[in-house]
């Protein structure tokens, strides 16, 4: 838990979204580690899921073709396992709700205490809204993992008040309607409406969907804490880019040139 | 079966549909992307006000009345019954929903869904369709209503309900095909929810069966008792107490929960629901969710859901596409925890010879759906008696299952 706050303390988030074991999980730590090169400084390893409702076409077939690859929760916690041998930042599982559900009992009641000893810091899941979350929460905060929400423009700002103080690590707004996937633009609204978020709440704000060039990420880093890229790293592992290309691109887009 | 249920205490019983609400005991919920919490809860809020509403109902009922063609009669079937068993055969009426407009049940629901989505200010509706059976009934609700429907459908089923996709374009709905996964109903459900993540400024989601996040399972349910109401009554007419048994097809379960909503309370009315059991037991062969299923969360709600150890969710598979679906709605999932129902399954080879059956005594087709339900009938016939009143929801009927069938030379 520390990890993630620590992080906020000294920078920005800039996040990777990769769907573990799309191209087969050496791929994906193998990408992962390019990226964390490239500037990324939080990684959000997607669980492949038969029924991803709240994503677009880049992530879905990932989510297939991982699937296809018999990729399991034990294959996420090897990944998540094999990026920490070599570096620090925080790890969340991004995940639904249903593969936690049999990880919970697949794993004997031992699924979060293995996780955190994987290296992973947190989870995020799609489809558990703040109301059903409590129990999970209460579980994760015994094991040292933070259970991180989600917040939308369509959520009204009691519930975001209500949600951040809930909540812990950070509130990942999902900055438009409508699933993952690359897009050029903010919503018109973006910055009156992430201001006022801002003005309410008391965690870091980190901004994602559709987010895939550079100047909209400086866009969101002036008003937000961090941003989120998905659906384009997704598609450039999946294009096969190898891992000096991908670290370029972690580069040009988060604007970190080191 | 039946021993159980009836020797339940009856406190076990105190549950109606007003008290089934956001949890069934530890099912349903509302598992949802944040995303659409907002337009869930402003859907929560018109419903429970419609449901409330004296002018909500007069124009709902006016429309069952004088569009779908409600009430639906109840019809004896002698000839069948003495078929399955010439002995002694027991008395079998069967709730005619398939004389609706469109052929079957799905009307009541989704001309109560329009009507919602017409208060809410919503021009666009947006469904999934399995058997085509919710699609077409969605189409000439929202034609009627001056409403705009897109309809998700799988690739599969498109191909398998052909008659269905041309009757919702006649009706000017907009078909669109979905080739994911096993390009059945889940996946349709799938687009469907993808499509309101990001209309749901202006578009209502017209969610068919008894499943799915809170509030829709209480809203099916709710739009679909007047079955269950409407047989109540006539039982009592024909036979002056209600039935013995009643028996329904459960894909999501609206047709079921519809026919079993005022027998809840009543302990002397055994409740049966029969869902696929397509052509084998692997995972992928059926749709038996009771018999076969984890509990897990599908669409926005916890309840038995076929899926493989990790959780992911499992193929299924039935002659009949409104059946093809891998969770269950809530409420049957709770009556089945708490034995207030049973539940059963039929194979497709079973259902099939079950539709013939019934068409050559009776000269009534029904849909392969409800056919599952005549198909359990028919296979405990041998344990019924005379004296027995057996009440049968035949949802829908089986014009729309004619041409497949007969392409697959099953006919």
């Amino acid at each position: 838990m520390k990890k993630i706050s620590e992080l906020f303390q000294r920078e920005k988030a800039h996040v990777a979204y990769l769907t573990a074991g799309d191209g087969g999980v050496e791929r994906t730590i193998e990408a992962a580690l390019a990226l964390i090169e490239g500037g990324v400084n939080l990684l959000e390893l997607g669980v492949p899921f038969s029924d991803p409702i709240a994503d677009g076409p880049v992530i879905q077939q990932a989510s297939l073709r991982a699937l296809q690859a018999g990729i399991t929760m034990y294959e996420v916690l090897y990944v998540a396992h094999e990026i920490r041998k070599k570096s620090t930042i925080p790890i969340i599982l991004f995940s639904y709700y249903n593969p936690i559900l049999a990880a919970l009992d697949q794993f004997q009641g031992n699924f979060l205490a293995e996780a955190k000893r994987a290296g992973v810091d947190g989870f995020l899941i799609v489809d558990l809204p703040w109301e059903e979350s409590h129990l999970l929460q209460a579980r994760m905060v015994f094991d040292d993992l933070t259970l991180i929400s989600v917040i939308t423009p369509s959520t009204s700002l009691e519930r975001i008040i209500a949600i951040d103080q809930k909540s812990q690590g950070f509130l990942y707004y999902v900055c438009r309607a409508g699933t993952t996937g690359a897009k050029t633009s903010l919503p018109i609204d973006f910055s009156k409406k992430i201001k006022k978020i801002k003005s309410v709440v008391h965690l870091p704000v980190v901004v994602g969907f559709g987010i895939s060039d550079e100047v909209t990420v400086q866009r969101v880093l002036q008003y937000a804490n961090g941003v989120v890229i998905g659906s384009f790293f997704v598609q450039a592992v999946a294009q096969g880019l190898n891992t000096q290309a991908l670290k370029i691109i972690a580069q040009q887009l988060l604007g970190r040139r080191s | 079966m039946t021993a159980t249920n009836r020797s339940m205490p009856a406190s076990q019983y105190h549950y109606s549909l007003e008290a089934l609400h956001k949890r069934y005991g530890r099912f349903g919920g509302c598992f949802m992307p944040e995303l659409l919490m907002a337009p869930i809860q402003e859907l929560t809020t018109l419903f429970q006000e419609s449901k409330k509403d004296a002018s909500f109902l007069k124009e709902l009922s006016d429309l069952l009345h004088n569009y779908a063609g409600r009430p639906t009669p109840l019809t004896e079937v002698t000839r069948f019954a003495h078929a399955i068993n010439p002995v002694n055969p027991p008395r079998i009426f069967l709730k005619r929903e398939d004389l609706l407009h469109t052929g079957a049940h799905k009307i009541n629901n989704a001309l109560g869904q329009c009507l919602l989505a017409k208060r809410m200010g919503k021009k666009r509706i947006i469904a999934e369709t399995g058997a085509g059976q919710h699609g077409v009934a969605t189409a000439a609700a929202a034609a009627h209503l001056g409403l705009q429907a897109v309809i998700y459908m799988g690739a599969l089923d498109m191909k398998r309900q052909m008659s269905n996709v041309m009757r919702m374009r006649l009706m000017g709905a907009t078909v669109v095909e979905v080739p994911h996964g096993s390009a059945t109903l889940k996946d349709a459900v799938n687009e469907a929810l993808r499509d309101w993540s990001a209309s749901f400024s202006d578009s209502y989601y017209c969610l068919g069966s008894a499943l799915g996040p809170h509030p829709y399972p209480e809203i099916v349910a709710t739009f679909q008792a007047v079955i269950g109401e409407e047989s109540k009554q006539q039982c009592q007419e024909r036979f002056s107490k209600n039935p013995d048994l009643v028996i329904a097809c459960v894909g999501g379960g609206s047709n079921a929960i519809g026919i079993f909503a005022p027998f809840l309370n009543d302990p002397d009315v055994a409740l049966m629901g029969v869902e696929a059991g397509g052509h084998g037991k692997k995972l992928g062969e059926h749709a038996a969710r009771f018999h076969h299923a984890k509990e897990g969360v599908l669409h926005g709600c916890y309840t038995y859901l076929l899926q493989n150890e990790h959780g992911q969710v499992a193929e299924t598979s039935s002659l009949s596409a409104g059946l093809d679906y891998p969770a269950v709605g809530p409420a049957h999932a709770q009556l089945f925890f708490e034995k207030r129902a049973s539940y059963v399954m039929a194979s497709d080879h079973a259902a099939l010879e079950a539709l013939q059956l019934l068409a050559k005594t009776e000269g009534i087709i029904p849909a392969l759906e409800s056919s599952h339900a005549l198909a359990h009938l028919i296979k405990i016939a041998p344990t019924l008696h005379s004296d027995q009143n057996i009440l049968v929801n035949l949802s829908g009927r089986g014009d729309k299952d004619l041409p497949e069938l007969i392409e697959k030379g099953l006919l």
